[in-house]
Parts: C-alpha cells; structure tokens; sequence
C-alpha cells in the first residue's frame, strides 16, 4: 500500500506541476504540451485505480486525438507567442472573483459535508477491477444507454455546428 | 514479487528492443535489396557477403556524422522530439505475443512482455501519440517547409486514425475480445483475413498512411517539401527519425500479422499435418518463427508498394481517408457485427460466411467509385 501512496504522491506532483506550467507558460505550444503531460499523469492515475479502459481511452481522446488538434490550429496561425500585455483588461478581476466564489462555495460544501450521504447511483464494483472491459460495456449499453446517446447527439450537434460555421455559401462574400 | 519476475521483465523488454532495433538495421538492407531487385538493379552488395554488414557501416556513418542544431530553432523541443518520435514506435511492440511459453531452470517464460486486458486500446493509444514527434519536429525546426510536413502529418495521421480504429473494432468483433493472447487463440481454427478479407487490406492501406509509407509519405515529399519534417534534423538526431519510420514499419507489420493473419499460430489448415508437427502447440519455437515470416511477408508487401505505386496528391490522401475509407471502414464493420450477431442468436454458419462476401462487394464499390472520381476529375479539369 506504500508504494501505491508514493506512486501516487509522485504522480500528483507531476500533475499538477504540469497544470501550472500550463498556465504560467508563454508560449502556446508549451501549454499544450503540458497539458499533454496533464493528460497523461491522469491516465497513470487511472491506471493506479485499476481502470486500464479509462486510462487508454484518456490517452487516445485527450491526448492522441484533441490535444494534436489544438497543436495544429495553434501552428497554422501562428499563434505560439503571446503578446506582452493583457488583451482584456477586465479578465483578470473577473476571473479572480469568480475562482474566489468557487472556492468558498467548495469549501463550505467540504467542511459542511453536505449531502455526501446522498450517493449517486454506482455501478457495480466489478466495474473497477482488472477485467472491467465486459462489465464496463453491459453497464453503459444497459443502466446508462440514453446518456451515452444523449452524449453522442451533442458531440454530433457540435460537430454539424463547426461545419455550418465554416462552410462557405455559393455567391457569398469570400 | 520476488526480484527474479523484475529480472524476467526487465530482461524481456530489452530482448524486445535489440529485437526491433536489429530489424531496423535489416529492414533498411532488405528493403534496399528488394527496391533494387524489383527495379533491376542490384544493391547495396559490397559491404560483407551479399552487403549483409551494409547496415553496421551506415550506422558507423551516422554517428559520425557533424550535428547541426540551426539558429533559431526552440532548441528544447527541437532535441526532444526524435525522442518523441522514436519511443512510442519501440514501446507499442510491448503488448504483442510473439509466441506462446517455454520452461526455462524450472519457470514457465512466456513470449510476450504484457499481457494487457486493454491490448488493442493501448495500440490504439499509443499510435495516437506517436503523431507529437513529427508534428513537434516540423514546428520547433522554425522552417517553412518542415512546419507545413509537420501540419500534414498530424491530419493525415488524424484522419487515417478513424479507419484504423474501425479496423481494429473488425478484429475485436470477430475474436470476442481486447487482449491481443486472446485474439490469436481465436485464430487458432480460422484466420481473419479469410473472414474478412476487406478488413484486413484496408488496414495495410491505412497503416501505410499511419507510418508515413509511399504511396501516402506526404509529411516528407521530396518534390514540394525537400525533406519535410525533417529537414532541418542531421547526424544521430536524422538517424532516429529514419529508425522510428523502419521500426513502425516493422510493429505494424506485427500488429496486422497478429489482428488479421493469426499471429504467431500456424496457418489453421497445417494443424493437423504430420500429427502435429507444425503446430506451435507442441514446439514453442514455432511461434516466434511464423510471426517472422508474415512479418517478413507484410512487409515485402510494403516495399512492393513504394517501389510500383507514384505518391499520390495530399487533397486525394485527405478525400480517400474521409470520403471513401471511412464509410467503407464502417460498412464493413457493420456488416462483420451484424453478421456475428445473425449467426449466434439464429445459429446459422450462412450468416457468418456472408460477411467476407458482403465486404468485398462493398470494397469492390468503393474501388469502382474511385476510378469514376478519378475519371471524372481528369476529363473535367484539364
């Protein structure tokens, strides 16, 4: 069980050494590539908790797939290097309020332990073994199968959206 | 977990890598040899009997070589990318049985390095990472041209990933299961490649784009991008791109050999010769030495390929990964789902064997529909 811990303390510090570099870097691509990193310390941690599925699957979506998107939206325009000074001045208090309500609202939640008894509806425990795949699979297609539909509708309402965005009409401007 | 499983682990995953870093050295000879076979020509002959020791002079060439790190490259990310580059192509072998087990000083040894529940999805995982190193190359070199074959790398390989995850879906549908063990014992009364022949090419087809292979090695076009990602790259930093591209070659070569043309088993009709004889069953040492051959066999395919198949244009790779392979890659796995599902709930072999023939008709389809489309743009445009 030591070794787990120390696994875990090591990995948590990876993870969340690579979440600030994400956000102290300046250049995009670094922030990408830590996020990148971020990615993959969540899968080991996935790993760690015996879920391999969700571990691959983390990697592949996360990290295989989205994160190289992002990398090549930011290489075509060229977008690497941040301008100096802050394009919107008003973000920066903003942004320091609403994480400031956040994190009292998580801590009151925390510290009141509020409705922490009411627990969610879990599936099995065998769904957090070694040989989950089966299990796993019975449980999305069979107790959670309208919001796995529900989730592939969105995804596809996201994806018909960038493309009516990006078409150009015939006799249109451009 | 005695010290002695460390041993085996450990000892096992660096055979793996001499493995793969030893086929790379004759990969580059025997793909030499057979582009200047098919081309007329004779080859690399002079170093050792039959230029057997070419590869050993090539390497002493490279190390040798001057190392040029240009001016204004990120340097940071200019050195880690080989690194990116040639990692994955050597840890996704890691989940690929090779054999079955053999007793060695009283321990039962077993031919693969992880036995993975997850086996295909850490394929899929780790191929979907391997796409960073040349993209990262393209971008740090601070060069025009190794910046737009870094652009078209990460989409092609985007694009292509979809087929190849459908491809893979057909394997997982016809073994019952993930682990790539598994997959191979399913094999053992029928290969996939006859239960769905349209399947197992279009994956050869997809892998080629995956590695970055001719006809689809768009990311280093000579022609219009001098050397592409890797322009910039010399000395040892050049050696290990070039050694990712040949290693990739050979792993997928292993996981198509293992998905499609069972793996390290014999072929299913040879099981019962000579009482056995043949069967990896009863001589471990078989296995490693069929997956040799199919791996030798796959990828002679792909030299054949690049030495008799012209580079096609990147707006036709982009509309054959989307417009043709993906919705062939979709039918067919439809078909090999429905078809599995028909012969277990109504019992009737019929319906099994009407997935080949139906998955071919559909190849068929796509293949006349890319003749038309190429008719069609040539009498149109010019």
């Amino acid at each position: 069980m030591t070794s787990d811990l120390i696994v875990f303390l090591v990995l948590s510090l990876v993870a969340i050494s690579a979440a600030l570099g994400m956000l102290f870097s300046r250049n995009a691509v670094y922030s990408a590539l830590f996020l990148v990193l971020n990615f993959v310390t969540v899968a080991v941690f996935y790993l760690l908790l015996g879920a391999p599925f969700i571990a691959m699957t983390q990697v592949t979506v996360y990290a295989g797939a989205i994160m190289v998107l992002f990398l090549f939206v930011i290489m075509l325009l060229g977008a690497e290097n941040l301008p100096p000074s802050d394009a919107l001045p008003w973000q920066k208090p903003l942004a320091v309020l609403l994480s400031a309500i956040l994190a009292v609202e998580a801590i009151y939640l925390l510290f009141m332990n509020a409705r922490t008894n009411m627990a969610i509806a879990a599936p099995e425990a065998s769904v957090n073994t070694m040989e989950n795949l089966r299990e796993m699979a019975m449980t999305l297609f069979n107790q959670f199968l309208l919001p796995f539909e529900v989730t592939s509708i969105l995804l596809l309402v996201a994806m018909v959206g960038a493309i009516v965005l990006t078409k150009q009409e015939k006799g249109g401007r451009s | 977990m005695d010290w002695t499983i460390w041993l085996e682990w450990f000892l096992k995953g660096l055979i793996l890598c001499l493995l793969l870093l030893t086929g790379f050295a004759y990969l580059t000879l025997y793909e030499r040899r057979a582009l200047a076979r098919i081309q007329i020509r004779v080859g690399p002959n002079r170093a050792g009997p039959q230029g057997l020791l070419q590869p050993i002079a090539d390497a002493i060439k490279l190390i040798f070589k001057e190392e040029l790190t240009p001016a204004k490259v990120y340097r940071f990310v200019f050195i880690l990318a080989p690194v990116l580059t040639v990692v994955p192509s050597l840890i996704i072998a890691a989940v690929i049985p090779l054999g079955t087990s053999f007793m060695l000083f009283g321990r039962e040894i077993t031919l693969y390095v992880a036995n993975l529940n997850v086996g295909v999805l850490y394929l899929m995982s780790i191929a979907s990472i391997a796409v960073y190193g040349i993209v990262l190359a393209g971008w740090s070199s601070n060069n025009k041209y190794a910046m737009l074959g870094g652009i078209r790398s990460s989409a092609q390989m985007i694009s292509y990933e979809i087929s190849l995850g459908l491809c893979f879906a057909i394997a997982i549908l016809l073994g019952n299961s993930m682990n790539l063990n598994d997959l191979v014992e399913a094999q053992r009364n029928i290969w996939f490649v006859v239960v769905q022949p349209a399947g197992a090419l279009v994956f050869m087809f997809v892998v080629l784009a995956e590695v970055n292979r001719a006809p689809f090695d768009m990311p280093e076009a000579e022609q219009e991008l001098t050397a592409g990602y890797h322009a910039e790259y010399s000395g040892m930093k050049f050696a290990l791109f070039f050694m990712a591209e040949y290693q990739k070659m050979i792993v997928v070569s292993m996981i198509g050999a293992t998905l499609f043309f069972g793996g390290y088993r014999e072929p299913w009709f040879m099981t019962g010769w000579l009482n056995g004889l043949f069967s990896v069953d009863r001589f471990w040492f078989l296995g490693p030495a069929y997956l040799f051959i199919k791996v030798i066999l796959l990828l002679f395919f792909m030299i054949w390929i690049r030495a008799t198949w012209p580079r096609i244009r990147y707006d036709r790779l982009m509309a054959l990964g989307w417009k043709i392979l993906l919705p062939l890659t979709l039918v067919i796995a439809f078909i090999t789902a429905t078809g599995i599902l028909l012969q277990q709930e109504l019992n009737n072999p019929l319906f099994y064997w009407s997935i080949p023939i139906l998955s071919i008709i559909c190849l068929l389809a796509a293949v006349a529909f890319i003749y038309r489309d190429l008719r069609r743009k040539s009498h149109g445009r010019f």
